[in-house]
């Protein structure tokens, strides 16, 4: 029995090798309860939405004049984070440099633009209810995106030390994979915050 | 009171309550016949296959499969389902009977909770008739009655469980709930929401009198408080109106405030403080010098009174009818 | 491609020289560095429920304490403050810090070594949880003892829970500690997925797992999603305090019933997270007093299965009186009623493993038979509470306190001390004793029954919850007096099982590796088990591995022979659904960073606490320091490429 289960499965690999490796597993779990966490202010924020009175909007029609442009950036640093992960895998390092240098700097341009926004804005944290829950929900994901950048900066300083290879690269795809994740996640934020209010919720 | 039970509600006397006595009876003997079954079942199975006492040693009883087991969990399920689906379609059936205000609501009440009293306000629509008075209300048998429901402070829950079930008052939100009493009678009630240190002593009465009785009460309600008579009394006044009026409203005096229960006609009340302590004299003169040590951390401050003044304060408050 | 480096593994069977060689690679060092890196989930396993069994005497205290003052009408033992710090620390104790690490505990003990593998698959992230748990306990309870105790109850509503209501830091404490205890609970709810899912023996395909990685895998996959829910609500509650913010404020437009939401999505499926891997305890443990395997294995699997997805929709029923519509409560309470149909399978399989089996009657076979009578008991008043109008009544009566108690200690505490007598031989190589065993369940027993059984009868006669007293004149006098002997007389079970387990743990009967004849894999190792677990790793057959010459099974697992991984801190991955062998995972060595970050974590809060923005900052630091080092891609796990020249 012993025999036959071991010899069918031939060479085992020793260690994580590309996505197969515990570790993608504990990205996976990781960002399903940040989903979750993420799901759950969203959720804050319709519930109270749906339940207030009329004028609970600060904001009726949210300006996006910023906003567009920061959401489309961000989504871009995702490809380019991609681009970056593709260098690796296909044992390209300079391509890999420039997808994580890339969207490093686009994580930090979309951080410093967030700023603006948030200076931008007629309301502050405790002017209402609705105040509260668009600076603590975008302060949250602005919370990842500075894990996102941090993990982007280790990615590039570890490609430059060459620890990576086509088959070592599960830091790469877990950090790439997060990335993603931050992204994803602010295209639900931007919709709710952004969007919802023009489609007649909170009115 | 009806009997020993004051918060018993399987001893309904309003429809509303009794609507879900005979649901509740079928559940707990379901429950009750279940437990029964079960520990039966398992006593039988232990005495059954028990193996024999000198097997102390573990490894002496045969390991074996038995066929046919697997019966045993659709036999059991199917037999649990017959009790849940009644239990599913009674539940749905008395909920629409008791859940919504129904039409033909005979009085508006508002009542409020606050840290650690009910106030309770009577036709708010029309200011006139109009009136205010805490932890007592009186309602007419036989009518249904509306009662909204506000939280000033944080959540309280309306409980009356002879006449209806619990209802929670919500700061921000007002919720409705309706009461009917069938027989005329006193009819204890009690916060059952956690809502801080008094908590336990935030008590409230119904009293379901008839009609007449009803209107009489509450054309009396309506009157400001009686002009004193002697010096005493009169008093007395000046200092409810100096003191106790910085929280208290006495209709027809200086006393204006509403932070407190109405005291206008704190005499026609049965209990004080919610439920505490009987409205007589002594205690009256008890809880004005030292309701901190009746009810610890009540909004109501111990007075510090000579025993003149504590005298004539009560003398006062004893014209309140 | 560099594919030098995979190998197949040899076969091989135990032997002293391959023991010897894996002690060498497993053993961790002695001393207080080998206390605080230490990756072992036996350790950590350990740990976990000798701490909850330190939160259940805390917490026990504190119960009885409130006891005494509820055993006659007006007692004026302790004041209101001091009564509602109480029983909400209770609350907290018994729910968050014993009965989810407890079982935490025993899982973290025993998968690997029913799984057949060597560690969870993230042993510094289990060292990690641990840690945090610890230091969340220890958190919550340093505000408590400095006399600013969570005074809201558990769940903790606002408006009350608020500053202007609370103005103490009791609440602040709570909050904060919450979500300290979320991190941990998220972590520990992480590893036991991958765990599962990745790590177990080869041939144990997902059909012949023990019951209680069902039990604990469905717990836990319900922790990830649910507990973000509560750790949010606390964290915004904090926010609401210190920060100025309105989530729960209705005067600027927030909601109060906002805080309930949140808190039963997470409160009602962590219910059953605290009792499903109680509830496989009994699967797992009373087949093997019955001398024959569980009824209905893929049913029970399933409903174990079922019963949190059903738990997933029914948190309403614990806001049946906040004024909601009536259509949003009657499917609510259809969901309520039908998760007894999960919950009854279980019962009548362990009926049916009793009655066509052989029990022989041990300790552990009496807590885990009890069991089902305690299940049944509060399962029905969780019925009798599912139907809308009755709850009006019952809600916040002493009848929910009961439905409540016997919901955690029928199906948490029972099963727990059950599982105790059953696995402690397992873990020390000593068997309790017997006779004061016996003593042990009947005290526990009818102590439990006396105390909760009327309480029952006591709320059905009105008695609130949460009252720090109550009047003479109500009818309940009798009926509370009862419930405080009762109370006092499940104390002194608990205290023999306390002195059972101090008397037992040194001059105990030697048990062997498998002194019940029981068929799963961590009765074929020695107790204690080695560091390394298992020498080869075992392939698996069937359900009972230890159990195939009796019931004559075709296929026989292959325990002695097996895989030999010995030439570095190695186990096995398998694949998620066959298990078949999938790589070779390297094992971290043992490490500090786990404690040296929770220190870190428990710095920021202390300064996040203390409003010390500089403390603060100083626990961030240490913070992502460890966390730099514990993440920088290692050589020895094969995280990255040998440097290259």
């Amino acid at each position: 029995m012993a025999e036959l289960i071991a010899l069918r499965q031939g060479p085992l690999p020793v260690g994580p090798v590309g996505r197969r490796g515990l570790g993608w597993w504990g990205v996976g779990t990781l960002v399903a309860t940040e989903a979750a966490l993420f799901g759950y202010l969203l959720f804050s924020y319709f519930y109270t939405g749906a339940t207030a009175p009329p004028g609970w909007l600060l904001e009726p029609r949210p300006v996006l004049q910023l906003a567009v442009p920061n959401t489309i950036l961000l989504l871009a640093s995702s490809v380019v984070a991609w681009y970056g992960e593709r260098g690796v895998l296909t044992h390209r390092p300079v391509q890999a440099l420039v997808g994580f240098g890339g969207a490093f700097l686009m994580a930090i341009l979309f951080a410093a633009v967030q700023v603006l926004e948030w200076y931008a804005k007629p309301f502050r944290l405790g002017t209402s209810s609705y105040g509260s829950l668009y600076f603590v929900t975008t302060g949250f994901h602005m919370a990842h995106v500075a894990v996102g950048i941090a993990v982007l900066a280790a990615i590039f300083l570890w490609t430059t030390l060459d620890y990576f290879s086509p088959r070592r690269s599960l830091s790469v795809s877990a950090g790439v994979l997060y990335w993603h994740f931050v992204d994803i996640v602010w295209l639900f934020i931007f919709t709710s915050f952004y969007i919802t209010p023009y489609l007649g919720f909170g009115r | 009171m009806s009997g020993q039970t004051p918060l018993g509600y399987l001893a309904a006397a309003g429809e509303r309550a009794q609507a879900i006595v005979p649901l509740t009876w079928f559940v707990l003997s379901v429950s009750i016949l279940v437990c029964v079954v079960i520990a039966v079942l398992l006593w039988v199975a232990l005495r059954r296959g028990r193996a024999s006492a000198e097997a102390v040693e573990i490894r002496a009883v045969a390991v074996g499969r038995a066929p046919h087991a697997l019966r045993w969990i659709g036999v059991g399920l199917a037999l649990s389902a017959v009790p849940l689906v009644v239990t599913l379609v009674w539940t749905m059936v008395t909920l629409a009977a008791t859940a919504g205000p129904p039409p033909d609501v005979g009085l508006v009440l508002d009542v409020t909770g606050h840290q650690w009293w009910w106030e309770v306000h009577y036709d708010a629509a029309r200011p006139d008739q109009g009136f205010t008075t805490a932890n007592e209300l009186h309602i007419p048998v036989n009518t249904r009655v509306l009662v909204r429901l506000r939280g000033a402070d944080v959540i309280h829950s309306f409980w009356v469980p002879k006449l209806a079930g619990k209802t929670d008052t919500i700061p921000g939100q007002t919720n409705l709930a309706w009461l009917q009493a069938s027989v005329p009678g006193r009819y204890l009630g009690q916060c059952t929401e956690y809502c801080g240190w008094q908590h336990a002593h935030m008590a409230l009465e119904v009293v379901a009198e008839s009609p007449q009785n009803f209107q009489r009460w509450r054309a009396a309600q309506l009157q400001p408080a009686e002009q004193p008579l002697g010096e005493t009394e009169q008093r007395g006044r000046r200092l409810v109106e100096f003191r106790c009026g910085l929280c208290h409203e006495v209709r027809g005096t200086l006393a204006a405030s509403r932070v407190g229960p109405d005291l206008t006609h704190l005499k026609s009340r049965r209990l004080i403080g919610a439920g505490v302590l009987p409205n007589t004299a002594g205690a009256l003169s008890g809880w004005i010098e030292a309701a901190q040590g009746i009810k610890p951390g009540c909004q109501m401050p111990n007075q510090s009174l000579t025993a003149q003044q504590l005298a004539d304060v009560v003398a006062y408050l004893e014209t309140l009818q | 491609m560099n594919r030098g480096e995979d190998r197949t593994p040899a076969l091989g069977s135990v032997s002293p020289a391959l023991e010897q060689r894996l002690q060498e690679l497993w053993e961790g060092e002695g001393g207080l560095k080998g206390v605080l890196s230490t990756v072992d989930h036996k350790k950590i396993g350990l740990r976990y429920i000798v701490t909850a069994f330190v939160f259940l005497l805390l917490g026990g205290i504190e119960a009885l304490i409130m006891r005494l003052q509820l055993a006659g009408p007006d007692l004026r033992l302790l004041g209101p403050e001091q009564y509602d710090q109480l029983f909400s620390t209770h609350g907290m104790t018994m729910i968050f810090l014993y009965a989810g690490p407890v079982l935490s505990g025993f899982s973290n003990y025993l998968w690997p070594l029913m799984l057949g593998t060597r560690d969870m698959a993230f042993p510094r992230v289990n060292a990690l949880s641990y840690w945090i748990y610890l230091a969340a306990g220890i958190f919550v309870y340093v505000g408590f003892l400095g006399g600013n105790g969570p005074n809201d109850g558990w769940f903790n509503y606002v408006p009350y829970a608020n500053r202007d209501y609370s103005p103490g830091m009791g609440e602040d404490f709570y909050a904060l500690g919450m979500v300290l205890l979320g991190t941990s609970t998220t972590l520990g709810a992480a590893n036991f997925i991958v765990t599962a899912m990745r790590t177990r023996a080869p041939g144990m395909s997902i059909n012949r797992v023990p019951i209680l990685l069902w039990g604990t895998l469905t717990a836990n996959v319900a922790n990830l999603l649910v507990v973000p829910a509560v750790s949010l609500a606390f964290f915004l509650l904090w926010m609401d305090r210190q920060f100025g913010t309105h989530f729960f404020d209705v005067r600027a437009g927030g909601q109060p019933l906002l805080w309930q939401h949140l808190f039963w999505i997470f409160g009602h499926p962590w219910v059953y997270a605290i009792v499903l891997p109680a509830m496989a305890f009994v699967s797992d443990g009373l087949p093997v007093f019955c001398r024959r395997p569980l009824v209905g294995y893929p049913l029970v699997a399933l409903s174990t299965v079922a019963t949190m997805i059903l738990g997933f929709g029914v948190w309403v029923h614990h806001m049946f009186a906040t004024g909601l519509p009536a259509l949003g409560m009657s499917f609510f309470s259809a969901a309520s009623i039908a998760i007894v149909v999960p919950s009854a399978v279980a019962v009548f399989s362990w009926l049916a493993t009793i009655w066509h089996g052989r029990p022989v009657v041990t300790t552990a076979f009496m807590f885990f038979a009890s069991t089902i009578i305690l299940f049944v008991l509060g399962g029905v008043s969780g019925f009798m509470t599912a139907s809308v109008p009755v709850d009006w009544q019952l809600t916040d009566t002493y009848f929910v306190v009961a439905h409540l108690h016997y919901v955690l200690i029928g199906i948490n505490v029972f099963p727990v001390v059950g599982a105790l007598y059953f696995w402690f031989p397992k873990m020390t190589g000593r068997l309790l004793d017997e006779r004061l065993g016996r003593w042990n369940f009947w005290l526990m027993f009818i102590g439990f029954n006396v105390g909760f059984l009327p309480m029952h009868l006591t709320g059905l006669l009105g008695m609130p919850r949460r009252v720090y007293t109550y009047g003479p004149d109500m009818g309940w006098n009798t009926l509370n007096l009862v419930t405080s002997i009762g109370a006092f007389i499940l104390a002194v079970g608990i205290v023999l099982l306390l002195v059972n387990v101090l008397k037992s743990r040194r001059g105990g009967a030697p048990a062997g590796a498998n002194p019940w004849d029981a068929h799963t894999l961590e009765w074929s190792i020695p107790s204690p088990p080695p560091p390394y677990n298992f020498a080869v790793i075992p392939a698996v057959a069937s359900r009972h591995p230890l159990w195939e010459g009796y019931l004559d099974e075709e296929l026989r697992s292959s325990l002695d022979r097996g895989l030999l991984l010995d030439q570095a801190k190695e186990s096995l991955g398998t694949s998620p659904l066959d298990a078949l062998p999938d790589m070779i995972l390297r094992m971290p060595e043992d490490t500090v960073a786990p404690f040296v970050l929770t220190i870190g974590l428990g710095v920021l809060f202390a300064g996040l606490i203390a409003k010390s923005w500089g403390l603060a900052l100083v626990g961030g630091i240490v913070l992502t320091a460890a966390l730099v080092v514990w993440l920088w891609p290692r050589r020895e796990l094969r995280e990255r490429e040998a440097v290259r020249g």
